[in-house]
């Protein structure tokens, strides 16, 4: 298949999936009573909802808002975890590999406990990307004094490192609040909110800046694929480029989680599926991976909110069942290839 | 043969003896009690036992005047409980063999898990009261709830009638089933819990409900556990999207309920059916 092709058959992936996701829910609205309601939305039609009010509500409020924000989570991670793999060459990366979600993770654990007198709700987004953003800036400096070189590993390990003591801090401190936990991991185990489109204004300017700036080091990207040096000797700054990657994928992960929490795994199984089907050129993958990526945590977030209807399953589990299969079959097949 | 009938007449003279003697002197009052357990504590100082208490653990918040300390009921110390020297200790958990270890430096050990139901609480105050020596308030005590709960449900049973109800234990929509013990109370007054829907096995009687779901059922009542946790209020409810259809926020039937005593079953429960009544009667105004 041509690129234009996959590009417009995962764009169709994606529809499919927005159509899917604003019409199945645990309360039944019929495609045709959506599409009229949709229709009244429209000024100068004349079409009035058959809906009640409720069901608007549910409709335009609850659900649709959560599917745009499920895609954009999904786009972010998928594309993050796509650029990680590449200016890192490890197949393993994904976008909490620098410590992101650790540091989110702090950040949104002192958020609960500390700001329980007034509406965490509200003050936990925030604190999750300063929390975020803090590891990423600890494993970058951290990373940058130990010495550059061998692709990046020495800031693969200081992420590591900053991830444990982060994990650590964490976990003290919600041992010492333990009346907290079902807040925090409820976070944790990473959950799309009804909370309206509040989130999705918050979150889409970041999405759009950081996708933006992945885009445009696409054809850099394939370029580090071949290894530092023969990068550099065609002139290529490894360095600066894997710096702004990196960038732009924090700051869009960091804000991905802060409303979302950790969803798992579709930093990993997303960006490999496409390099399996459509090869491993990032001038196709990174587009790809925000399509798909957004179609497959539309998807998820269908099956977390109707598996158990009406009760919810948290989202992170639904990736994490489907994704940890998934990535034990692309491990075996890459191994496969390798040898 | 003769033989055999005395060993049977000795037999019939020592059992009643055995019996009548393990009651008459039973072990040793305690005085330096122990409590892991939030619920234990409350009642403890409700039947009169507070000044046998010596240490009560970080999650015990009610009444103000127990003795605090920062002792973990989830994560205990085993050392720093036995420093405190008690003769009894109270908990609502047995985590990490903590019952076994402690009986092993011969501290006496009372598990009291979450009660299931009203008698299940009731049969909890009354063995506290057995074993710190105030059965005489104990009794009393479960018996004026009794009363006090009962007056609340037979005024209000009426009100109740095809009502719902959605009891919330945090902004995500975390919720208890009729399963559960807060359910139960709703059950009392004939309400229908909108989470009954989603009492699936796996749910252990704390369901997550989706919102649309709650939307959808629009319960004539909101019980808001979660004031405190996380600053929840009818304020909160009313401006989240979709819920301004809710019955609830149209009728302005919020009920705030402290998240501790909606999550203990405890004395102060018939605060929590005081509260409930107090919306019915504001419903059926």
């Amino acid at each position: 298949m041509t690129p234009r092709l996959w590009i417009l058959a995962a764009s169709l992936f994606l529809a499919a999936s927005l159509v899917v996701g604003a019409l199945v829910g645990p309360v039944h609205i019929g495609l045709v009573d959506a599409l009229q309601s949709a229709a009244a939305r429209i000024p100068f039609l004349h079409v009035r909802t058959p809906l009640s009010p409720a069901d608007e509500a549910i409709l335009w409020d609850i659900r649709i808002p959560r599917v745009v924000l499920g895609a954009l989570v999904g786009a972010m991670l998928a594309t993050a975890g796509a650029s990680y793999q590449g200016v890192f060459r490890n197949p393993l990366a994904d976008p909490y590999l620098l410590g992101v979600a650790a540091g989110a993770g702090l950040g949104a654990t002192l958020a609960v406990v500390y700001l329980r007198s007034i509406d965490f709700q509200n003050a936990l987004p925030p604190a999750a990307f300063v929390g975020g953003a803090v590891a990423v800036v600890a494993a970058y400096a951290i990373g940058r004094s130990a010495g550059t070189g061998s692709g990046g590993a020495t800031l693969v390990l200081a992420g590591v490192t900053v991830a444990a003591f982060f994990t650590a801090v964490q976990t003290f401190v919600q041992q010492q609040h333990s009346d907290t936990i079902q807040e925090v991991y409820s976070w944790i185990l990473g959950r799309l909110p009804s909370s309206g489109w509040r989130d999705v204004v918050i979150l889409l300017p970041y999405v759009v800046v950081a996708l933006a700036g992945i885009l445009l080091h696409r054809r850099l990207l394939d370029v580090l694929s071949v290894g530092d040096e023969e990068a550099t000797s065609l002139g290529v700054n490894v360095g600066r480029v894997r710096l702004a990657v990196v960038l732009c994928a924090t700051v869009g992960t960091a804000a991905a989680v802060a409303v979302s929490g950790l969803i798992g795994f579709v930093g990993i199984i997303v960006p490999h599926a496409i390099r399996l089907v459509a090869g491993p050129s990032y001038r196709l993958l990174l587009p790809l991976s925000i399509l798909v990526g957004g179609g497959f945590l539309v998807l998820a977030d269908v099956i977390a909110r109707t598996a158990l209807s009406p009760a919810e399953l948290p989202i992170g589990v639904v990736t994490a069942f489907f994704g940890a299969p998934f990535f034990a079959v692309v491990l075996r097949t890459s191994r496969r290839m390798a040898a | 043969m003769s033989r055999l009938l005395t060993a049977l007449l000795a037999l019939l003279v020592v059992v009643p003896v055995a019996a009548s003697g393990s009651q008459a002197a039973p072990a040793a009052v305690p005085h330096r009690i122990v409590s892991l357990s939030p619920t234990a504590t409350e009642s403890l100082f409700a039947i009169g036992a507070g000044p046998q208490v010596v240490a009560v653990d970080n999650q015990s918040d009610y009444p103000k005047q127990a003795p605090h300390t920062s002792l973990s009921g989830f994560t205990p110390n085993v050392e720093a409980i036995a420093g405190y020297k008690p003769d009894l200790v109270v908990a609502s958990y047995d985590p990490n063999g903590l019952v076994a270890t402690l009986r092993r430096l011969g501290i006496r050990v009372l598990v009291q898990d979450a009660a299931t139901n009203l008698d299940g609480a009731y049969a909890q105050i009354l063995a506290l009261g057995r074993v710190t020596g105030h059965l005489p308030r104990a009794t009393r005590l479960v018996a004026s709830m009794k009363r006090q709960i009962a007056a609340l449900v037979t005024k209000s049973t009426p009100r109740a009638r095809g009502l719902t109800v959605f009891h919330e234990l945090g902004p995500d929509l975390y919720t208890v089933t009729s399963s559960t013990f807060v359910g139960r109370v709703y059950s009392l007054f004939g309400l229908k819990n909108i989470a009954d829907a989603a009492d699936t096995a796996g749910s252990g009687g704390y369901p997550k409900l989706s919102a649309e779901y709650v939307v959808s059922q629009s319960p004539d009542i909101v019980v808001l556990a979660d004031i405190n946790c996380c600053a929840q209020s009818a304020k909160t409810v009313a401006a989240r999207p979709g819920w301004s259809s809710v019955a609830a926020v149209k009728t302005g039937t919020i009920v705030r309920i402290d998240d501790s005593i909606a999550s203990r079953w405890g004395p102060r429960i018939v605060n929590f059916v005081r509260a409930i009544a107090g919306a019915l009667a504001h419903l059926r105004r």
